[in-house]
């Protein structure tokens, strides 16, 4: 009996080895690039954020692996190898990410990272990236101090948009060229976290030497990140004398915002700027205030809606036809990513004449300059690892006939406008009223 | 003195020479699981001693975020070995413990655990406020030198490894004898009958500051593993709430049988939530509530007691078979 029992126990646990081989030989033939994408897929940056650019980055990846772009990024695969994507959840604050990032790479084996929502985990995971020496591609996060102060001598960290800094710039610009003599005088209500701080204290740097009139209000609002109720801030932006009111809310927060806000008719008293406002027009629908200036960091989501580039096309085309929604700034800016390491891989494979090594891939995607939806990407600050590209603001509208929120009386602005010239830190450059840039 | 060397003491020696041994097996981020143990379990001992006075505190990462923001500003100042770095987390997390003090050993049951969430939250709201150490987004910490000797690239996880267990050691030890000394085994009486301990003549309310002292130091070292386990900290996984809610579910995980347990207990936590996370992205919250609801319906004291179960079952099993099992 006992020995029979063994026996059955022997078997199976040969059958299981022997699968076990046989699954490990399987994926060893059909060799594969393994992509680890963080997103938030739980909490309060999931549905604006975290749930779009995860769609995004599953489009861009079937349609990379089918080969289904158009040119230039037409044939199939990363460097003639398909992406194997292993999409995970961003929440959960830096000290879980880093432990993520060291369970992909070295449990997981994965080849590169891509994605990257909050500027808490491109901070965070920077350094564990250089020291893991895994090329990450950070896609959405703002912050300048990435390259600024945490990872000055980048090999293995890219970035592939602009960072927040840029996007503030060209917010004072748009109102520069719009409006420089209505503007009265602005306020603020920002998040108090560092994506809040940060985004009021650029965009008063900026519209100090952009529209020296203007006065900034001595009270800037700080409420709490996800308090969700702003009835005395809205009260105290009626009252004040300012006529714009900056904001860089996002997610649940700008959704809430925008409710108790519009019930109180605000959006129709003052200009405001939403620094990444699209990122819930789309979900809002018509409830998003027109007339308002919303911003999607680079030339995303619906301010391209209708550009005619075939990517760009094929991308409205495909996402709507998946998801049935249009995609809004983070499915392009993941996308994006994908793109970057699609034009390094096949690049570098190119140069090699076989599939290439990490360093290969990193050796052309540094300082490149590649073809993305709308326009290109140049990977032109940073010693070629952190990406300029032009920056859009226009007002927003309603489109009856669509049924979408709309961009009207939009401003391009290239990449040199609103970006610090590479080596010159955002802050330093804004304090000393942003020389070289050239509009 | 052979009192000391009880078999929690070896137990713990043999765990110490085990994980010496192991460093040398582990891949990368198993080890980096390990040291988040080792980190959480500290914690979650200064938790299993007040514990054991009836108290729960739902503001441990206040010390733990302390000494790890400590391990921040020294090495803005240039201090970078670990044992400078140990001891200014201790010391700085056992002082603010020392201070608060005061007021918290005259509170019991919520008012307690809840003062000290509240303490938690007032350090997270000044963390997100100061830029210098990079507000919500968290400041990166450097690789440190252990007694002056700076380890290779390849090496230095290992070294860091080889030092958290060390420490944890002697956190782990030094609680066990502690709570073996009369002021330790106090703590079970000031549970049952307060009023009963004064009047044998001792002060619960001291017995009580003396343990919040200590929780705190070992929360601090904690924190310190964490910080240079990690290269990064941030208000978010250091000093939120939530950080907090972690700690104590892993005491609930181990039970407060046994110091040794809640290393066992922190690294059940790091795997569950490690695996949760890899085979349910989007419901891996969901997993690791589900888990502790399953521990507290069928393992009241925590995973510890599965020891006791077992022991209990083999006895009466045997009493049954009729021979007593033999030595007990």
């Amino acid at each position: 009996m006992t020995l029979g029992t063994t026996k059955t126990t022997l078997r199976l646990v040969g059958a299981a080895v022997a699968g076990a081989v046989a699954l490990g030989g399987g994926t060893a033939l059909a060799q594969t690039v393994k992509i680890g994408t963080p997103s938030f897929l739980t909490g309060a940056a999931a549905p604006a954020f975290g749930i779009p650019a995860k769609k995004g980055a599953e489009l861009i990846v079937r349609g990379i692996n089918n080969g289904e772009l158009p040119a230039p990024y037409n044939n199939s695969g990363l460097a003639g190898r398909q992406i194997e994507l292993l999409v995970y959840d961003e929440a959960g604050g830096g000290t879980k990410q880093v432990t993520e990032l060291r369970n992909k790479v070295q449990k997981d084996n994965v080849d590169a990272i891509i994605g990257i929502i909050s500027s808490g985990t491109c901070a965070a995971l920077t350094k564990v990236a250089e020291e893991l020496k895994v090329l990450t591609i950070q896609t959405v996060c703002g912050t300048p101090r990435v390259f600024e102060e945490i990872n000055k001598d980048p090999k293995y960290v890219f970035r592939t948009i602009n960072h927040a800094t840029a996007n503030n710039v060209s917010a004072a610009r748009y109102l520069a060229a719009k409006m420089k003599d209505k503007v009265k005088g602005f306020a603020g209500i920002n998040q108090n976290y560092a994506w809040g701080q940060d985004s009021w204290r650029d965009f008063e740097l900026a519209m100090k030497t952009l529209i020296p009139a203007a006065k900034a209000s001595t009270k800037p609002q700080f409420p709490k990140l996800f308090s969700g109720q702003y009835g005395t801030e809205i009260s105290a932006l009626s009252r004040s004398r300012e006529n714009i009111v900056h904001s860089s809310f996002w997610g649940g927060d700008l959704e809430a915002f925008i409710g108790q806000a519009s019930a109180r008719g605000l959006f129709k008293r003052k200009a405001f700027v939403l620094t990444v406002g699209e990122t819930v027009a789309y979900r809002l629908g018509k409830k998003f205030p027109q007339g308002i200036m919303a911003g999607t960091r680079g030339p995303y989501g619906m301010y391209v809606v209708d550009d005619q580039t075939p990517l760009n096309q094929w991308f409205q085309r495909e996402y709507r036809k998946a998801y049935g929604s249009p995609p809004s700034q983070p499915a392009y800016q993941y996308a994006q990513g994908f793109l970057a390491a699609k034009y390094a891989y096949d690049k570098a494979a190119k140069a090699a004449g076989k599939f290439p090594s990490t360093d290969q891939v990193i050796a052309e995607l540094r300082g490149a300059t590649f073809p993305t939806f709308v326009g290109n990407v140049k990977m032109g600050l940073s010693k070629g690892h952190q990406a300029i590209t032009d920056d859009r603001w226009g007002v927003t509208a309603w489109d009856e006939k669509r049924g979408e929120v709309v961009v009207k009386d939009v401003v391009v602005f290239p990449p040199e406008c609103v970006n610090p010239p590479d080596g010159v830190g955002s802050i330093e450059w804004l304090k000393g009223g942003m020389k070289g840039a050239s509009c | 003195m052979t009192r000391l060397f009880d078999k929690t003491f070896w137990g713990l020696t043999i765990g110490l020479v085990a994980l010496f041994a192991l460093n040398f097996l582990l891949e990368e981020w198993m080890r980096s699981i390990g040291l988040q143990s080792l980190s959480r379990g500290c914690v979650a001992i200064g938790l299993l001693v007040l514990w054991r006075t009836g108290l729960v505190s739902f503001g441990h990462a206040l010390f733990f975020g302390f000494g790890a923001y400590t391990v921040a500003m020294l090495q803005i100042i240039g201090v970078n070995d670990i044992i400078l770095l140990l001891i200014g987390g201790c010391a700085t997390a056992g002082l603010l413990a020392l201070v608060l003090g005061f007021l918290l050993r005259q509170y019991r049951a919520i008012f307690f655990a809840l003062l000290n969430m509240a303490f938690s939250m007032i350090l997270y709201g000044v963390l997100a406020k100061v830029e210098a150490l990079g507000s919500t987004d968290g400041i990166g910490i450097n690789q440190v030198s252990f007694f002056g000797f700076v380890p290779s690239d390849d090496s230095y996880r290992p070294t860091l490894f080889i030092f958290a267990v060390i420490f944890a050691y002697i956190a782990a030890v030094g609680s066990h004898w502690y709570l073996k000394s009369t002021l330790g085994l106090m703590t079970m009486a000031v549970r049952e009958n307060e009023i009963r301990v004064e009047y044998l003549g001792y002060s619960a309310e001291k017995a009580i500051h003396i343990k919040y002292v200590l929780s705190g130091v070992l929360a601090g070292m904690g924190g310190v593993i964490m910080a240079l386990t990690i290269g990064h900290v941030d208000p978010d996984s250091m000093v939120y709430w939530t950080v907090s809610g972690d700690f104590v579910f892993i005491t609930i995980l181990a039970g407060t049988g046994n110091v040794g347990a809640t290393f066992i207990g922190a690294l059940v936590y790091e795997l569950l939530r490690t695996y949760a996370f890899e085979f349910a992205p989007e419901i891996w919250q969901l997993i690791l509530g589900g888990s502790l609801l399953l521990i507290i319906m069928f393992l009241p004291d925590g995973l510890w007691s599965i020891r006791s179960e077992w022991r209990n079952r083999r006895a009466l099993a045997a009493a049954k078979s009729g021979d007593a099992p033999a030595g007990e």
